[in-house]
């Protein structure tokens, strides 16, 4: 026992222990060594092949875990009022004058009430089709104001506050929905679908989110030609699962473009609410993973709106990178005159919007309490906006629509000879068989 | 070689068409040459709209009004080109012309998967000349977008086959961009160019004629053309229109179809077709790379059977060159259409039922398609699926007979 006892304590056990401890040592050593190398060329092939940039990060990680963009939580909502108008957040308060606290007021209120006489009127026969903005005038005003006037705006449909913020005319707004010779777009679209060089606003199409990847490219020729104007395109959330949507944003993003997307989360699309649309953080997750600067305002707080906003804008022009900002707001009427929302939603949860968080109702709380806009105001202001759309309105149902021959211009520069042969025949047949055609109005019939 | 492999995990296949069945030392088909060179020389200056070297165009280059031309334009000063050279030519051209000019789709940066954009990276920089990501949808929708700014963006669709994610954007969106808008807004700078047409074993998606689904739409201009100077003369004019374009190439002639070419500026009338080979018996109306397998056929019935034929490049699928079409077949009194496209809705139907209503009284026999079947388009059966010169020749010999 002893002899084997002074055998295991011999020199040439010790000495095989410590080489063993030594070597584990080492290639421990070794193994550090070659790992950190291996994050290396890891972190630097995420660098350049795969476009990933793990900074200060790991680059590695032992723990199993999956990512949930719905447990995380939900991203929450930049305001500066809060539901009463108080300032809540005075650090992020625009500094605005009495005066453009009132442009915003009216541009909320006019947009509201051209929603409740067209609406109207469409219910009386007079024009074919409305869409309203109510519930929505914060974003799409408070959009505008801090939008430049020769920014580019490309619209989805909801978005008439913004011409009528930029003083689009109402005469040729009436125009374009009753389609007469006065319009110029021809009278060839629905109404709403409006558009103006003058105003820098693209014409609205009908097919959802084909703006999205429009605006990149038009946002990339603003880059490369050096201008300090942005694009700003709208589109809803129920736009935004358009595969358009994922192009446009990628684009702007991988390209380089001056291109601000405002989503209006009002929670439908048509009957679709959002729980059927998307299941992750909203749209406003999507941009982070398209890698642009993201935010998700209240959308029935002007001023959050408009903050965000104008602070995009210097973002976009400084980075030349694309921003989005998702408003979250609440569609406070039915999609369309040709949808009735109560099949689908209570009237209650439309009336307790409208009455208890509606941006226009927030934000005249804080005009009245500083002094810069009154009851009497927004009455005013309702009643020189009806009565400017009333007579507009007549005076769109005197006028002749455009003649009937308009039809075979503008669908190429020049009119090709198959359609100046079509056209010939058009009107050689109706030369015959007029009669049974409906009236142009006077000057048409000729 | 395996960079690009890297590069292009969804296209591999057409990397490796292009790398290994277009490259250069891939002899050319002498038939084809011969036929080629022979349609050039015969080739006579069409009656129809202006073709100028370095001059402004204050038209539409949709309607010309008739004036004399010479289209011997294209191969003044010529430099022996393939159709790829002349595609690139036109577009070097474009560039070095027109600062507004922009070149970008998938993998073009570096020279496009068939090389029809080398060098032009280096030459105007990676603002001008750039990749964008993988979405057909969105390199249609973007170049809407700068041509409403008005740039002129030239995009480019991989493969015509893949144009399709893109279709939305062009038809209701770019060719409708002016008449919507009652002509205050326009997309008119945008062309999209696109490889299109059978290749021998491109099978499904990488073989696809898909002209008549763009001739179906009104504010767009389809052209087709069939070699290297009409390519490049024809490029430069769609660049040049105010209205949109869509460019097919047909892929097999990239390095097989070569001729002298003017290394200069110029440009050929959009929607006029060309006579290739006059005649008096038959009128062959084609397009693309199914001009040079007509061609053999109206030679072969030449020499077999006596049949003098009259074939006619259409050059421009819409609007298509109605005029030409109907002057021949008022003289030759039969008219055969060919087209690689499926019969069923395909292009030919337009023109055989136009040319039905306007020279009704001067046809002889009825008016013939000999087009792909109504299938689609194969891998292995390939050479019996395509409108084949035997299956013209039978169609012009039954035509005669009739």
């Amino acid at each position: 026992f002893f002899s084997l006892l002074l055998f295991m304590l011999s020199h040439s056990w010790l000495r095989r222990w410590s080489r063993f401890r030594t070597c584990r040592a080492f290639l421990r050593a070794l193994t550090t060594e070659s790992e950190a190398l291996h994050s290396k060329v890891v972190a630097d092939v995420g660098a350049k092949a795969w476009n990933l940039h793990f900074k200060e990060g790991q680059v590695f990680t032992d723990d199993l875990a999956f990512a949930n963009g719905v447990e995380d939580g939900a991203t929450p909502l930049f305001r500066i009022l809060d539901i009463e108008g108080n300032v809540v957040n005075p650090a992020c308060m625009p500094d605005l004058s009495r005066d453009q606290c009132r442009k915003l007021m009216e541009g909320m209120v006019r947009s509201n009430m051209m929603d409740i006489v067209l609406y109207d009127a469409q219910r009386q026969g007079r024009v074919s089709f409305h869409l309203t903005q109510f519930g929505e005038e914060g974003v799409i005003t408070g959009t505008a104001a801090a939008l430049n006037f020769t920014d580019m705006v490309y619209a989805q449909y909801r978005e008439a506050g913004v011409l009528l913020y930029r003083d689009y005319p109402i005469k040729d707004m009436l125009a374009q929905c009753m389609g007469t010779v006065k319009d110029k777009g021809k009278a060839r679209q629905m109404p709403i679908h409006y558009g103006s060089p003058e105003y820098h606003f693209q014409t609205v199409s009908s097919p959802l989110a084909t703006q999205l990847p429009q605006a990149a490219g038009a946002g990339y020729a603003f880059r490369l030609e050096g201008q300090d104007r942005i694009v700003c395109c709208f589109f809803g959330e129920g736009a935004a699962s358009e595969g358009d949507t994922h192009a446009g944003m990628n684009f702007a993003s991988t390209l380089g473009c001056q291109t601000l997307f405002v989503c209006r989360n009002n929670g439908f699309a048509i009957s679709t609410p959002a729980t059927e649309q998307y299941k992750g953080d909203g749209i406003y997750g999507r941009g982070l993973g398209y890698g642009m600067r993201c935010l998700r305002v209240d959308g029935n707080d002007i001023m959050a709106c408009y903050v965000a906003v104008q602070k995009a804008r210097a973002l976009i022009l400084q980075h030349k990178a694309p921003v989005l900002i998702e408003a979250m707001t609440y569609r406070g009427g039915h999609h369309s005159t040709s949808d009735d929302s109560t099949r689908y939603r209570s009237k209650g949860e439309m009336d307790f919007w409208l009455q208890n968080l509606s941006p226009i109702r927030r934000f005249a709380k804080f005009c009245e309490r500083n002094g810069y806009w009154d009851k009497e105001d927004s009455e005013r202001c309702r009643q020189e906006t009806r009565a400017q759309i009333i007579t507009a309105l007549e005076d769109a149902e005197a006028q002749p629509k455009w003649p009937v021959d308009s039809l075979f211009d503008d669908v190429y520069e020049q009119m090709p000879y198959h359609l100046q042969k079509q056209k010939a025949e058009l009107l050689e047949h109706t030369k015959h068989f007029g009669s049974e055609y409906p009236s142009l109005g006077p000057s048409a019939e000729q | 070689r395996s960079r690009l492999f890297l590069r292009s995990s969804r296209r591999r296949n057409c990397t490796t068409l292009a790398l290994f069945f277009f490259a250069p030392q891939h002899p050319p088909s002498s038939l084809m040459m011969k036929s080629l060179v022979r349609a050039v020389a015969q080739a006579r200056p069409s009656p129809f709209g202006p073709a100028r070297a370095g001059a402004r165009r204050t038209q539409s280059a949709v309607h010309q009004t008739p004036e004399p031309v010479d289209e011997s334009i294209r191969h003044l000063n010529g430099v022996h080109t393939n159709f790829l050279g002349a595609i690139n030519s036109a577009l070097d051209n474009a560039m070095a012309r027109d600062p507004k000019v922009c070149i970008f789709g998938e993998d073009v940066a570096f020279g496009g998967v068939f090389r029809a954009t080398s060098l032009l990276l280096e030459k105007y920089g990676k603002d001008r000349c750039f990749n964008t990501p993988l979405a057909e949808q969105g390199i249609a929708g973007f170049a809407i977008g700068m041509a409403a700014m008005g740039w002129k963006p030239v995009a480019e669709i991989q493969f015509a086959d893949y144009i399709f994610p893109a279709f939305d954007q062009i038809v209701n969106e770019a060719s409708k961009y002016r008449f919507r808008s009652g002509g205050q807004f326009n997309c008119g700078g945008m062309v999209i160019r696109s490889p299109c047409g059978a290749v021998g074993h491109g099978g499904l998606y990488h073989s696809q004629s898909v002209e008549s689904y763009f001739a179906h739409v009104p504010g767009i201009v389809t052209v087709m053309p069939s070699s290297p100077a009409d390519a490049k003369g024809l490029l430069l004019a769609c660049i040049e229109s105010p209205d949109p374009c869509v460019f097919f190439e047909p892929k097999a002639l990239y390095r097989v179809a070569q001729e002298d070419v003017n290394p200069d500026y110029y440009t050929l009338p959009l929607g006029k077709g060309r006579i290739v080979t006059e005649g008096s018996d038959v009128t062959l109306v084609g397009w693309g790379g199914q001009v040079h397998v007509m061609a053999k056929a109206c030679e072969r019935a030449k020499q077999q059977l006596g049949i003098s034929c009259e074939l006619i490049d259409l050059r421009t699928i819409v609007p298509w060159d109605q005029d030409l079409v109907e002057a021949s077949v008022r003289k030759t009194g039969r008219l055969i259409v060919s087209h690689e496209e499926n019969v069923t809705g395909g292009f030919g139907a337009e023109i055989c039922s136009a040319v039905a209503e306007s020279c009704f009284l001067h046809l002889q026999a009825p008016p013939k398609r000999v087009c792909g079947y109504d299938t689609p388009f194969p891998l292995i059966h390939e050479k019996y699926y395509l409108p084949s010169e035997p299956k013209v020749f039978e169609a012009i010999r039954d035509a005669v007979n009739y």
